[in-house]
């Protein structure tokens, strides 16, 4: 098939309230499980190129409890926890999530994996309560990410003055 | 406590329902104030609130027309946050790019542990 690595991420809002991230990975779903949920594994890939995973916190049975934190070179902050709400060992986790940032807002993530073929497919829907939820947790979410693009928009808004 | 204006606002500003609403209706042409009022059905103190809002974050401009008050979207400003979808599928591409890595090695963890695999 000439497929290398992996495909490409895409993010879609299905509904008002909803987020959903979809990407396949060249792995069986036991290792893309492995990969979502083990601290150790977490560390090495929840920040992307932001920065570093300081707290990986997992406590993988229902009603127990998860907290990540990551910390950008420039020494922004960003905490997110929840707590597991349904657990199916490597097909299916339910679980809420709250950016510490905006604490008010509480999402539920149901993240399901999926084999074909020897590759997985993870999608991950996130339910706010309301749009307005969804879009500020959308925003607010990527203050540690949007650091460039919000400098961008300030030289923009400056320049325009 | 007093903020001072940064940039966080303006996703803040846009994430209002109502002010994306000004900013949807203004995407097709400069209007004056009242026009807006009009298709919003909002009082012009609260309209003007939103304006404001969205003028400090340089989401949108104000000029005067004889005596009326015209505004524009200022396109450029926005882009950054029209892409905040794009922004958060690059942030969940490299977090994905980074699992690739961890699921190479574990590939190999499990090769090399032998056995069936």
């Amino acid at each position: 098939m000439g497929v290398t690595g992996s495909g490409k991420a895409t993010v879609t809002l299905p509904t008002d309230e909803q987020i959903l991230i979809t990407r396949e990975f060249d792995a069986s779903r036991h290792l893309v499980y492995r990969a979502w949920t083990e601290p150790e594994l977490v560390r090495r890939w929840w920040s992307g190129n932001r920065g570093e995973v300081t707290v990986a916190e997992v406590d993988l049975r229902v009603g127990g409890p998860w907290r990540y934190v990551m910390v950008t070179d420039d020494g922004f902050e960003a905490a997110f926890h929840g707590e597991y709400r349904e657990i199916v060992p490597n097909e299916r986790i339910v679980a809420t999530e709250v950016y510490e940032g905006m604490p008010e807002v509480e999402a539920l993530n149901t993240v399901t994996f999926a084999e074909a073929d020897g590759r997985t497919t993870l999608t991950m829907l996130v339910q706010h309560a309301s749009k307005e939820a969804r879009d500020a947790h959308m925003a607010s979410g990527m203050e540690a990410g949007m650091r460039e693009a919000m400098d961008l928009l300030e030289r923009v808004a400056n320049a325009l003055r | 406590m007093a903020r001072a204006a940064t940039t966080t606002d303006a996703f803040n500003a846009v994430a209002e329902p109502r002010r994306r609403q000004i900013l949807d209706l203004l995407a097709s042409g400069e209007r004056p104030v009242g026009d807006l009022v009009r298709r919003l059905g909002m009082s012009q103190p609260l309209v003007s609130k939103h304006l404001r809002v969205l003028r400090e974050v340089g989401a949108v401009e104000a000029r005067d027309e004889g005596r009326r008050r015209m505004y524009r979207l200022n396109a450029r400003a926005l882009k950054p946050i029209y892409d905040w979808v794009l922004g958060y599928e690059r942030f969940w591409s490299e977090r994905f790019n980074g699992m690739d890595a961890v699921l190479k090695d574990l590939k190999r963890e499990e090769e090399g542990g032998g056995g069936d695999g």
